[in-house]
């Protein structure tokens, strides 16, 4: 039972970073209808970037080098809102979709371009140490990592109920036209939605670079996070939350007590298989807003 | 001037749904079939035959099948390099194995995957949009995984399924030549089918459906059957595709070949090529063909030699660069562009 609990408890952990991806996901399609497939991209060319001011091209201290991953993730959420996502204004929702693969592209291509293509470590101090408590084996750096994820979570979820700023986002999200008409700059939303999906993009790719280095698979852990979107639903903050703890615990749950009797390896489409499940009782995810459509 | 019908003489149903309406292009077609059939074996160097025009067919094939998907149908889908694996280890494993005909073995590998992309198209009933997107591209992952993990098929997670000697009616397929012959005949035939389908009942059905779903269910279209044909047709031309690519040009089945990212790619490709056009599928793939040439070439000024990082870099910059701009431009794609062409040589000389 304990080793039940261990498994669970780890997948969990996983599971927090997995929500973290799906944030991403989650807050520009509610703030723009757009679904973003660039945001693993995204991801991958922060920790390049983060990787490039650390060691690659400067030195800088580590809240430096933040902080400037940052600032080159706000210029591209600039760049992809006013450069390519303006003109798409009013487009049908599967161009801007599409629209977001040639962002993937694009980033993919212009971070190998500037940082190479081979793998980099990213070491941030953390230490790997691993403890039990309560018979359950835990890792030191498992669990800063959810705990971070799990602050900046908060934080944003703070952020969308409380600010000023949050509630237009909301407004816009709810029905463009009629922020407009209640005097919200839309372009200016938008610019703050993408900055706000790279500084996650950035969290994830930090975090996910720690764990197995910062190469061309990095921008994969999208994949992952796609599940835990639809379980939870596409436009819901919760939902991605919950999404990833489902997919986090299923996951490992599926590899330690399935993988077995099936050859293992089934981490890479069982959260998809969860998702189906969930998606055939719930077709808009667990928390997803029903769409109603008139002919 | 030439260009156009003087008057409408179309005093039979035959005339009046002709492909091409306008002599020029029937001739142009023709023409088209020519160059494709006796000038390009002729002239092209071996290179261009095996590492060009092969590649060329074969993803234009496979574009076709998921034009009709996500053009016609309106179902986009992510998964759509699976089953071409599916079909390329069916044909294979048919051909090698078990001694049936080539030609039947690759249309084998075409209903296999066909059969496999009904079932993987299942979810299209309950479900569509975003999340119907994000269920195909399960089925991406777990056809990766099946194959890689059932040993009988490709012998093991690094495991490779060599071609053997093709042979057609005793007569032996080793020259690039004969390949690129083989390729194009299947080309050119579901070419004309996937044309004819997509003018007929069925392609208006699926239009249908990719415009207002409800909509079209309330005028009569069967949703529930005509999603599900749209997903195996697709995943027919996908198998097909990947089996002439596997005989013609990689020569041995590995699963690496059909990634995810050659789905996005084939998305990439019909994107750019123009979304709901045959001519389209065609457009796309050449394009994504035709491109690492281009930059070599164009780098090749610069440099001696070009790396192979620069270049495909360079390639996927380009490559994204073009899918935002023809969705910004020309959200229509190439196909497009020779449409408005043609709508202005028909009426040149004279301004409307």
């Amino acid at each position: 039972m304990t080793f039940f609990f261990e498994v669970t408890i780890n997948g969990l952990l996983v599971g927090i970073m997995y929500s973290l991806v799906a944030l991403g996901f989650a807050l520009i399609y509610k703030a723009s209808n757009v679904f973003n497939m660039a945001q693993g991209a995204m991801s991958l060319f922060a920790g390049l970037a983060l990787v490039g001011f650390l060691y690659q091209y400067m030195h800088l201290p580590l809240w430096l080098a933040l902080l400037c991953t940052v600032g080159v993730m706000t210029i591209w959420a600039y760049v992809i809102v006013y450069g390519i996502l303006r003109p798409l204004v009013a487009r049908p929702p599967a161009m801007m979709f599409m629209a977001t693969f040639g962002i993937m592209y694009i980033l993919e291509g212009v971070g190998q371009s500037i940082y190479g293509t081979q793998a980099k470590g990213l070491n941030l101090g953390i230490p790997e140490k691993s403890f039990e408590v309560g018979g359950i084996l835990l890792n030191t750096f498992d669990l800063i990592f959810a705990g971070v994820a799990a602050l900046f979570v908060a934080a944003l979820v703070w952020f969308f109920q409380k600010t000023r700023n949050g509630r237009a986002l909301r407004a816009v999200s709810d029905d463009h036209e009629a922020a407009l008409s209640v005097g919200i700059p839309l372009l200016k939303a938008w610019s703050m939605t993408w900055v706000i999906a790279g500084i996650v993009a950035t969290v994830a790719g930090v975090a996910w670079g720690t764990r197995l280095g910062v190469q061309f698979s990095l921008g994969y852990i999208a994949f992952k996070a796609l599940p835990v979107l639809i379980i939870g639903g596409i436009d819901s903050i919760p939902g991605a939350i919950i999404g990833g703890l489902i997919v986090g615990a299923g996951e490992n749950l599926g590899e330690v007590f399935l993988g077995p009797y099936v050859g293992g390896g089934i981490q890479t489409f069982f959260p998809y298989l969860l998702a189906l499940l969930v998606l055939y009782f719930k077709p808009y995810g667990l928390f997803g807003k029903e769409i109603i459509e008139r002919v | 001037m030439f260009y156009r019908e003087c008057g409408n003489y179309k005093d039979t149903y035959a005339s009046d749904m002709a492909v091409f309406p306008i002599p020029l292009d029937r001739y142009g077609f023709i023409v088209m079939l020519i160059l494709a059939f006796i000038v390009i074996p002729w002239t092209a160097s071996e290179y261009w035959l095996s590492n060009i025009m092969i590649p060329f067919y074969c993803f234009g094939l496979s574009a076709i099948g998921l034009n009709i998907l996500a053009g016609y149908a309106g179902q986009i889908s992510i998964g759509h390099a699976a089953f071409m694996a599916v079909g390329a280890y069916t044909a294979l494993i048919l051909y090698g194995r078990f001694g049936i005909p080539l030609l039947l073995s690759i249309l084998g590998g075409g209903i296999v995957s066909g059969a496999v992309g009904a079932f993987f198209g299942l979810p299209s009933l309950k479900i569509k949009g975003f999340y119907l997107a994000i269920a195909t591209l399960a089925s991406q992952f777990i056809i990766q995984w099946v194959i890689v993990h059932w040993q009988w098929v490709s012998g093991g997670a690094f495991g490779t399924v060599e071609t053997p000697d093709m042979q057609i009616f005793g007569w032996e397929l080793n020259t690039p030549v004969e390949k690129y012959y083989l390729a194009l005949c299947w080309l050119i035939v579901l070419t004309v089918v996937a044309k004819n389908l997509v003018r007929g009942q069925l392609g208006r059905n699926w239009q249908a459906i990719r415009d207002m779903d409800y909509a079209a269910e309330i005028i009569g279209v069967n949703l529930y059957r005509d999603k599900l044909i749209a997903f195996s047709v697709a995943t027919f031309y996908a198998g097909i595709a990947g089996a002439l690519i596997t005989f013609c040009y990689y020569g041995a089945a590995n699963i690496e070949e059909f990634h995810v990212m050659v789905s996005f790619a084939l998305l990439g490709m019909i994107i750019i090529g123009g979304l709901g056009t045959i001519l389209g599928s065609f457009l796309g793939a050449g394009f994504f063909v035709l491109l690492p040439l281009f930059i070599n070439r164009f780098m090749g000024i610069f440099m001696e030699v070009v790396p192979s990082e620069i270049r495909s870099n360079i390639e996927s910059i380009i490559f994204g660069g073009l899918i935002v701009f023809f969705l910004i431009v020309e959200p229509y794609g190439m196909a497009r562009l020779w449409q408005t062409i043609k709508d202005k040589m028909r009426l040149w000389p004279f301004p409307y």
